[in-house]
């Protein structure tokens, strides 16, 4: 089979990068852009013929003796093989321009195949010991690639964090896996569709996959490694593990909870409303706070996930309360979320790499004025940072659009956890959606705009080639995928339909207008409102030239007549988020701020410092790190003792043990 | 005719207008709580004692029940008119400055208010789903009114404003006894009495926590007592 | 057929409805202010003479300051195109909904955020700072007041909400009363007026909207003051049409319905245009910290108007 082929390619190209070292690089990753796009047809192809052949499955004869290795493209793996192969295939073009920047071209490249073959191993398997098996690989190949700069004690940090929190979601996917199989032990997928599992083990199973998978795609409070791990690998990696990883990690929940485990309760919806409803909100806080250009994104992408998270939770109660439809909408709205994403960020963190590359430096503040020296990059991350605050025309607002539609028809299921809940979440989400929009302002202007504030900066060349197409071949599809969002919602409903069992009506999703309830309901049409848009556009340029004159004067900026040539007078990024930091942060994360003034005549400088706590690592990972150690300490003599003490501790377990075996006879 | 016929003929804009008269006696509640100069803590509280007057004055014509104008009319004068005149006397004669300090920030009160209001709604609609759709939420509103009142009492830190909250409270009381339909006119009078007593006590204690402390905040109360240092 | 017409003469009106709305705001807070005050056809001629002198542009600005002002304006008046102002018979009324004429509206507001970041002065980076910190909390109330109104009126689109309306499904409905407040505090923080920003102001310290547009001149400040009055408009619309719109003609309407829309929405706009003179001559500008109480409640009346909904049963 055609994605076989690719995969064991994707194989020996890593091979080929252990051997020939720094001279195969660029054809490295030629080869993996080209195994990347291989996958990214196959799985177009697979999407479109859903529903029209049979679901391609084979059996290969590895893996555990009894079991043997499944795997299965249906819809749902299709779908997310397109997702995951299109930034991929950027990332690898990306990379043949900017492989050779990284600090230790020779310890990432070898692993970028890898995390690639183990990422689409995911999505291929069909059951669990293939799938645990490819989600390890995908852990330890990014965490090697987080490690590759290891003479940085941040990365080194990063690393066991990360190394850590990815443990921990295998070791909650683990039983979760083990108690879908049942005391049988039939852990392929196709037996745990059919089998009946009791409410205590499926409430089980659904707590422990929304954990495992959770703390893997970035949901709050299992976030703590994405702002570490991120930024510290290089940035076509880091590309990959925010836009793309995470969705791995979405794709293992929707398989978990709509396909193998089929019957959630609407309370887990809820759970998973709330939950997405305060990542929204913290991630977007968080990212609102930082300097470094690499973390800001990487918290951005926490607050993505949790309006696909809710969007998700939507899903599962609307289901429950038999509003079939409306799941279904909903469902559509979070995996259109899941490809809109998984662009965008990929496309903005391939610019934060250009920009790294080209200046050198990560901080804000050191940067500014990029858009006229680095035109393409400048335009591509405009665009990209336009996606992600949910302008239209762009594919951005669709999904939003989508989610916040499927929010407004919410209060129609008629508990009362949901009528109060929904419209709380609904906050959070237009809070999550406005701040979104002012972290990139704030990322872009300061970045890209304005004056700029370094030597660095001032230096900054436009990037080669390679990398020039990688960022603009997305905006392109950004701006695509947000003008035809009735082709992508069909193709989307061809993935949902088996899911909730539901045929979405073609009145529902009638070309040009986009109304997923109904006609009167709501729709948006985004070729109507571009071509309008492009309509008065013209006027006004005519209107403007016609009556007025053409006259462009070129001068020293006015400034209100107090121009100065101090280019640190322009705001900052910390400035920028001040207001909000001292109406939001000062409650979320205690910002305080101090400024010591020398006293007159005193001619040192005044200092401004700012003080932020971060409450979920404080109290919480500090908390539990705490209460390890305690006991850790209090263990810790057990290394010590004499032998004879040892000779008596496994006398007395032997007596124990058998006097358990008496005590039972009886 | 019988009440219930005359309700009939009412119909939708009897229920409107009391929904109406209500909501801006529970909007009346979040102002107090939003605003922090004592002058316009107390005109606020007189409006909200005048809108109670009109709401007890549209039941009356309503249910049809002459003794209910006189408990509007009661309401006028004792609470919108009586009450706050005496506060403003008590505010000038005592010099206090004008602007309170909350314990809670405004932004975190205003957030618990509306938590208390879906807290109401979320117990009462359920437990009286055999009453008459007025009742209901007439009580609702009520009780969203009376726990607004406690806790405008529980957030902040001058007596007179606590005293308003506590006044507050008991405009709430008033308008469930209205919603229900034959609230003897007995219990209007003891209780406005009983908010007179109140009054008169609340005052006396004014002076003398004034001139043990100098100031009103109660919070020097609580260093006295060896609560704090 | 019609709805093409009708859609084309509702585009030209409120771009030329525009300026005169702003002309008899000002007019009206001089008169209260004991001053003749210019004539409300003043804005007009401003624009005109704004047209005709050259544009002085930085050294160190970028294209993006160059383009900002056409954007943000024609972000702006298709925003204005959605909203029903006489007749809800539009072409582009199915084409968009509340949910996008909020998001058109943060698509002008970013690209003047960056204009104002593009000029690389403090006063750029000041008003970009302010106008998105009073929006961040602003654009979730009004998307919450389109919440509470959807959930009543069973759709986000606004004809069909001034349908819903207008066929008498609502009585004196008290979450509309909370919506239209919660509206009003909205607008008034959306368009820069007093008490949240002051538009005839000369001290940085007080400007949130002048400091962005501070190194702008020649036509890209025209634009910039055009949308600016269009934005007004719009939102004046908003409220005339959402919430009281007796008047507006519909589909099929003859002639005679139309033009008695015309005249509806005219005598509406002009009305809420002096009452907002007076209400601005009557406040005072709010220290720039208390915006956020000011606009967190307004989140909170429409969040209250969404609970009010189920006392109601309405819903």
């Amino acid at each position: 089979m055609i994605i076989g082929t690719v995969l064991a390619g994707l194989l020996c190209l890593a091979l080929v990068a252990l051997i020939f070292q720094r001279r195969a690089m660029g054809a490295v990753y030629a080869g993996c852009l080209l195994g990347a796009s291989v996958l990214l047809g196959d799985g177009i192809y697979h999407l479109v013929m859903a529903g029209h052949e049979e679901i391609p499955a084979v059996v290969l004869p590895f893996g555990v003796p009894w079991l043997k290795a499944h795997f299965r493209v249906d819809a749902l793996s299709s779908f997310f093989l397109v997702a995951i192969n299109l930034p991929a295939a950027l990332a690898s073009l990306f990379a043949i321009g900017y492989g050779g920047h990284v600090p230790q071209p020779q310890r990432v490249t070898p692993l970028f195949p890898l995390f690639l073959f183990a990422m689409n191993g995911v999505l291929v398997a069909d059951d669990a010991f293939v799938f645990l098996v490819s989600w390890e690989f995908m852990s330890l190949a990014s965490w090697l690639l987080v490690l590759s700069d290891h003479t940085s004690a941040d990365a080194r940090r990063a690393g066991l964090v990360y190394l850590v929190m990815a443990m921990f979601g295998t070791f909650c996917l683990l039983p979760a896996f083990g108690l879908l199989a049942g005391p049988s032990g039939a852990y392929g997928f196709a037996a745990m569709r059919a089998a009946h599992l009791s409410p205590l083990a499926g409430a089980l199973v659904v707590a422990l996959a929304i954990v495992g998978t959770g703390s893997k795609a970035g949901l709050v409070p299992l976030h703590a490694w994405l702002p570490l791990a991120h930024p510290a690998a290089p940035s076509h990696v880091s590309a990959l593990m925010s836009g793309v990883m995470t969705k791995v990690a979405i794709y293992g929940l929707i398989r978990i909870l709509y396909d193998l485990r089929g019957d959630v309760g609407w309370e887990w919806g809820f759970v998973m409303m709330v939950l997405g409803a305060v990542s929204a909100a913290l991630g977007v806080l968080y990212a609102l706070m930082q300097r470094d250009l690499k973390t800001l994104l990487a918290y951005s992408t926490v607050e993505n996930v949790g309006i696909i998270f809710i969007a998700l939770g939507l899903a599962l109660a609307f289901r429950d309360h038999g509003e079939v439809a409306l799941s279904a909408l909903s469902l559509v709205a979070a995996l259109y979320h899941v490809v809109n994403h998984a662009l965008f960020k990929s496309m903005l963190f391939l610019g934060a790499g250009a920009v790294m590359q080209a200046t050198g430096v990560r901080d804000l503040d050191r940067m500014g004025g990029l858009l006229n020296r680095m035109p393409v990059t400048g335009v591509t991350f405009l665009v990209g940072a336009c996606a992600i605050s949910a302008l239209p025309p762009l594919n951005g607002f669709v999904s939003e659009w989508l989610v916040f539609q499927s929010l407004f028809k919410a209060p129609t299921v008629a508990h009362w956890a949901m009528r109060f809940g929904v419209p709380v979440v609904g906050v959070a989400m237009a809070l999550a959606a406005a701040f979104a929009a002012t972290c990139f302002v704030r990322a872009f202007g300061i970045a890209f705009l304005g004056r700029p504030r370094s030597e660095a900066a001032r230096a900054a060349q436009e990037v080669p080639f390679p990398m020039r197409a990688a960022m603009a071949i997305p905006a392109v599809l950004c701006l695509c995928l947000g003008v035809i969002p009735v082709t992508v919602t069909t193709g989307i409903a061809n993935v949902v339909e088996p899911l909730v069992h539901v045929v979405l009506s073609p009145a529902v999703l009638g070309w040009p207008w986009l109304s997923p309830v109904s006609l009167t309901a709501g729709s948006y049409s985004a070729t109507m409102v571009l071509l309008s848009g492009a309509g008065l556009m013209i006027t006004t340029l005519l209107v403007v030239h016609r009556f007025g004159t053409r006259a462009i004067r070129r001068a020293p900026v006015w400034d209100c007549g107090h121009a100065e040539d101090i280019v640190n007078a322009q705001y900052s990024a910390d400035s920028f988020a001040q207001p909000l930091r001292r109406v939001f942060g000062s409650v979320v994360f205690a910002a305080r701020e101090e400024v010591e003034m020398p006293p007159p005549g005193d001619t040192a400088p005044a200092r401004f410092r700012l003080t932020m706590t971060d409450p979920i690592w404080t109290y919480l990972y500090g908390g539990i790190v705490k209460v390890v150690d305690a006991i850790a300490d209090r263990v810790n003599p057990l290394q010590f003792q004499t032998v004879r003490r040892y000779l008596l501790m496994m006398f007395l377990t032997l007596v124990l043990l058998l006097l358990v075996v008496a005590v039972r006879q009886q | 005719m019988t009440p219930a016929d005359q309700l009939a003929t009412f119909g939708h804009v009897s229920y409107d207008m009391a929904h109406l008269i209500g909501a801006v006696i529970l909007m009346m509640s979040f102002g107090l709580l939003y605003q922090r100069r004592l002058t316009a803590v107390i005109r606020i509280y007189s409006f909200q004692a005048m809108v109670l007057a009109l709401a007890a004055a549209w039941q009356a014509l309503v249910q049809d029940a002459p003794h209910l104008y006189a408990t509007a009319l009661i309401a006028l004068l004792f609470k919108g008119l009586a009450v706050p005149f005496a506060l403003n006397w008590l505010v000038r004669r005592l010099g206090i400055h004008r602007t309170v300090e909350t314990a809670l920030g405004i932004g975190p009160t205003m957030i618990a208010g509306v938590g208390l209001v879906a807290l109401s709604i979320v117990l009462v609609l359920p437990v009286t789903a055999s009453a008459a759709a007025m009742t209901r939420e007439n009580l609702a509103l009520a009780m969203s009114v009376v726990l607004l009142g406690l806790l405008m009492m529980i957030t902040r830190r001058n007596a007179v404003t606590q005293v308003v909250g506590f006044m507050s409270l008991e405009n709430g009381l008033i308008l469930a006894a209205v919603g229900a339909k034959g609230m003897p006119l007995v219990v209007e009078i003891s209780v406005a009495f009983s908010v007179l007593v109140a009054m008169a006590l609340f005052g006396i204690f004014f002076f003398r926590i004034r001139e043990r402390f100098d100031s009103l905040d109660i919070a020097y109360l609580e260093t006295f007592r060896g609560e704090r240092q | 057929m019609t709805a093409f017409f009708y859609g084309l003469l509702h585009t030209v009106l409120v771009l030329a409805a525009a300026p005169l709305i702003t002309g008899i705001v000002r007019l009206t807070k001089a008169r209260l202010q004991g001053r003749q005050g210019p004539s409300p056809l003043q804005p007009y001629r401003d624009l005109w003479r704004l047209l005709q002198k050259e544009s002085v542009i930085a050294d160190s600005a970028s294209w993006l300051f160059r383009v900002a002002p056409y954007l943000i304006f024609v972000a702006v008046w298709l925003a204005a195109t959605i909203m029903p102002t006489f007749t809800t018979d539009m072409v582009l009324t199915p084409a968009a909904d509340l949910i996008a004429l909020v998001a058109l509206l943060g698509t002008a507001r970013f690209f003047t955020a960056l204009a104002g970041l593009d000029t690389g002065t403090p006063f750029g980076g000041l008003g970009a700072s302010r106008e998105m910190y009073v929006a961040s909390i602003g654009e979730p109330a009004m998307l919450m007041v389109i919440f509470s109104l959807s959930l009543l009126t069973q759709t986000t689109s606004p004809a069909n909400m001034i349908a819903y309306v207008l066929s008498g499904h609502i009585g004196i409905e008290v979450s509309v009363g909370l919506a239209l407040a919660a509206m009003v505090m909205v607008a008034i923080a959306e368009n820069g007026r007093i008490p949240i920003d002051n538009p005839a102001t000369h001290l940085e310290l007080t400007m949130i909207h002048e400091a962005m547009v501070l190194e702008y001149s020649g036509r890209h400040l025209a634009l910039m003051e055009a949308a600016a009055m269009v934005r007004l408009l719009l939102f004046m619309s908003i409220i005339a049409s959402l919430f009281f719109p007796w008047g507006i003609a519909f589909v099929d309407s003859g002639p005679m319905a139309v033009g008695l829309g015309l005249a509806a929405w005219l005598a509406k706009v002009t009305l809420l245009a002096v009452l907002l003179g007076f209400f601005e001559s009557l406040v005072a500008k709010m220290r720039v910290f208390q915006i956020a109480d000011f606009l967190g409640g307004a989140l909170l009346l429409a969040l209250l108007a969404t609970i009010f909904l189920y006392v109601s049963e309405a819903v």
